[in-house]
């Protein structure tokens, strides 16, 4: 095992709203070893791109009331000062973003903003920051670099407008690279080749990367590891060959089995995950996902589960109520192309062991 | 971008084709009143009423009217005769609008320095009390009526009959005779006409800052490390004042049209605005003409202005 770079620890951020108090980031820890990948996925409102955005101090100036410690290269994030932090900022971490577009403002070339960037944190002259500027396009895999550095964002196709996002988030030679929904706005066949180009991008400057994603498949390939989010926590992490051999939590099966995958069975249906997102303000009571469970015991309304690593499985912990031997028969289960419904007798009757019918089980210790 | 503004003068050039038509319209076609007979005076019998309509052309059929006057117009730059003063409209014009450029240009660069500035410190400084109070107050500004606040300008600061004696007043303008005595004539004008215009812009570019503060790419300039003085400066203001440009453009252009009207009239200063006051009062249908045509000459050189302004400031212009 490698040094740790980054160590988020028990990181909570909070927004008061005039609804209520939304609690966006709840306690989650992890942390990213230099020049791994780790994946964060989850839907929108898990509170991945939160629990990034306040690493950087971004959520600062929306009033979030932060908890916790991120270690960063051994100094806590959090405790630092804004003229600190702004000094990591774009310098040693680097982040891109979801739309390109977007983020890349339209008035200024594209020479202009990654020459800010370098600007900002280097002493150099004019002259060599767009030297820098031109070379970074070209490390990007843009073709004709000393053209287009003179050209604006609107000029460029989206793959290209990440590329310069990209450029733009290197140009200091970061050790930590956020990607926030990196190809989400992308067409199919480019997020394939930013992906690609990340990956080398990576093993050519030995940046540690966070990717965020709603998107299991984006990161299969590029990852070390991945943490699924759920309700601003983490409810499974493991390295990412566990997670697609042997994922624990029920949110997870749900996430693989609403990706297309080529080595599936022809005609098997995607399943979505039932329901809706909770609401961060008012959470569901025990464990965040048992209104969207199909394999809810009536326990799991009222016991909220810790992450506690899965016995027999080095680097895997799950938050799940369920017993890890039932969980594993579920996987198998689902693997074989059962659904939910034809699954969930598992668990009930394990509930109601009095049922006249019901096969004889192993008996199983309920974690509390 | 050579095309575009090519694009844009010719659509200039057209719309004022048709400005000018619709005023023929106004004036010619549908008069509130006969010009024949205003012109004549009051005492005028049928004869001589006969008489002038022949000599303003007003017995012709209505297409040679109208290439007489599109002829006088663009041709030769002719507006007609006052009926009040009997001179060239032009000559009125042009001798009146020093005044309403010095009384404009002024108000201009105050309102947009107070304005521009309180938009941008109250979004900044959102829901705090400077914000609070500032945009109360604008809004205060913003009902007062131009001649009210002229009014209590004169009688609270105005040297010959303010409370306290610290302004020229009312006619210190027409009244000075170099370019010192004439600005410390204008600053109550300028300060009463700029209150609204300024409030107006505050709001605005609070609005415009707050619609900026959210776009995707000030997070990226945070995430850059930049210092938030640069962000703010460099990234929000700059996006923020584009939209605002426009409106910049369209008050000028109507205020050196006769849009001074009140705050001309309150300080006595001799401007178009007080031009098409008395004309109005008269029936002086030429000096309206003339006025109007005027306005709209200008309300149409400052949206070419805009437009190339706007060219300029967002590249996205440029290529649409």
């Amino acid at each position: 095992m490698s040094e740790a770079l980054l160590q988020v620890e028990d990181l909570k951020v909070r927004f008061s709203t005039e609804d209520g108090i939304v609690h966006a980031v709840d306690g989650i820890s992890y942390s990213v070893e230099i020049g791994k990948t780790i994946g964060i996925v989850g839907e929108s409102g898990s509170g991945k791109s939160v629990s990034s955005l306040t690493m950087l101090g971004l959520t600062r100036t929306q009033g979030a009331d932060i908890e916790g410690r991120i270690l960063f290269e051994g100094r806590d994030l959090v405790a630092l000062p804004d003229s600190e932090l702004r000094k990591i900022r774009g310098n040693d971490i680097a982040m891109i973003f979801q739309d390109p577009l977007s983020s890349l403002h339209p008035f200024y070339k594209v020479g202009a903003q990654l020459t800010e960037a370098v600007l900002t944190h280097r002493n150099v002259g004019k002259a060599a920051a767009r030297a820098r500027a031109v070379e970074l396009l070209e490390l990007v895999g843009i073709p004709d670099p000393s053209r287009r550095v003179d050209q604006f964002p609107h000029e460029f196709s989206g793959g290209m407008r990440q590329r310069v996002m990209i450029a733009m988030a290197l140009a200091n030679e970061p050790r930590l690279l956020i990607a926030d929904e990196p190809t989400t706005a992308l067409d199919v066949t480019v997020q394939a080749q930013i992906l690609a180009l990340l990956n080398d991008l990576q093993s050519r400057l030995g940046m540690a990367i966070i990717i965020i994603t709603h998107d299991l498949g984006v990161v299969a390939e590029i990852t070390d590891e991945i943490a699924v989010m759920y309700a601003g926590r983490i409810v499974e992490r493991a390295p990412t060959d566990a997670i697609f051999s042997a994922p624990q939590h029920p949110y997870t099966w749900g996430l693989l089995k609403s990706i297309p995958r080529l080595d599936s069975p022809r005609g098997e249906e995607l399943v979505p995950i039932s329901g809706r997102p909770p609401s961060l303000i008012k959470r569901p009571s025990g464990c965040h996902f048992h209104p969207r469970c199909p394999y809810v015991r009536d326990e799991h309304r009222k016991i909220d589960p810790k992450l506690e690593p899965v016995p027999g499985d080095e680097g895997h912990s799950v938050a799940c109520l369920l017993p890890a031997e039932l969980r594993t028969r579920i996987w198998r289960g689902l693997e074989q192309g059962e659904t939910s419904a034809t699954l969930r007798h598992l668990v009930v009757e394990e509930a109601q062991p009095v049922r006249a019918h019901a096969t004889p089980r192993v008996p199983e210790d309920v974690p509390e | 971008m050579f095309q575009y503004i090519v694009r844009r003068i010719l659509w200039g050039i057209a719309m004022l084709f048709i400005v000018s038509a619709v005023v023929f319209l106004i004036f010619y076609i549908l008069p509130s009143a006969d010009p024949a007979v205003l012109r004549a005076g009051r005492n005028a019998g049928p004869a001589q009423i006969a008489q002038i309509r022949h000599s303003l052309g007003l017995d012709q059929p209505v297409w040679r009217q109208y290439l007489n006057y599109m002829g006088q117009v663009f041709l030769h730059f002719n507006f007609g005769y006052s009926y009040q003063y009997n001179v060239p409209v032009r000559q009125l014009i042009l001798n009146r609008l020093p005044a309403t450029i010095w009384l404009t240009v002024g108000a201009v660069i105050i309102w947009l320095s107070v304005g521009l500035t309180i938009g941008i410190v109250s979004a900044i400084r959102r829901r705090s009390i400077l914000d609070r109070t500032t945009m109360t107050g604008s809004l205060a500004l913003i009902s007062a009526p131009v001649f009210w606040l002229g009014l209590v300008s004169l009688y609270l600061f105005a040297d010959d009959i303010g409370v306290w004696k610290i302004f020229p007043g009312q006619g210190a303008f027409a009244a000075a005779s170099n370019p010192l005595q004439k600005a410390e004539a204008m600053i109550l004008p300028w300060l009463v006409l700029a209150a609204a215009t300024s409030a107006i812009y505050a709001r605005y570019m609070r609005a415009s800052m707050i619609d900026t503060m959210s776009e995707d790419y000030i997070r990226t300039a945070r995430a850059k490390g930049l210092p938030e003085r640069t962000v703010i400066r460099r990234h929000m203001v700059r996006s923020a004042i584009t939209p605002i440009v426009t409106l910049i453009g369209l008050d000028v252009g109507t205020l050196l049209a006769g849009n001074a009207i009140l705050t001309e009239t309150v300080f006595n200063i001799p401007g178009v605005g007080r031009l098409l006051y008395n004309a109005i009062g008269v029936s002086d249908l030429t000096v309206i003409q003339g006025i109007t045509l005027f306005g709209a000459f200008f309300i149409v050189f400052f949206n070419l202005v805009v437009d190339i302004a706007y060219a300029y400031l967002d590249p996205r212009v440029r290529y649409s």
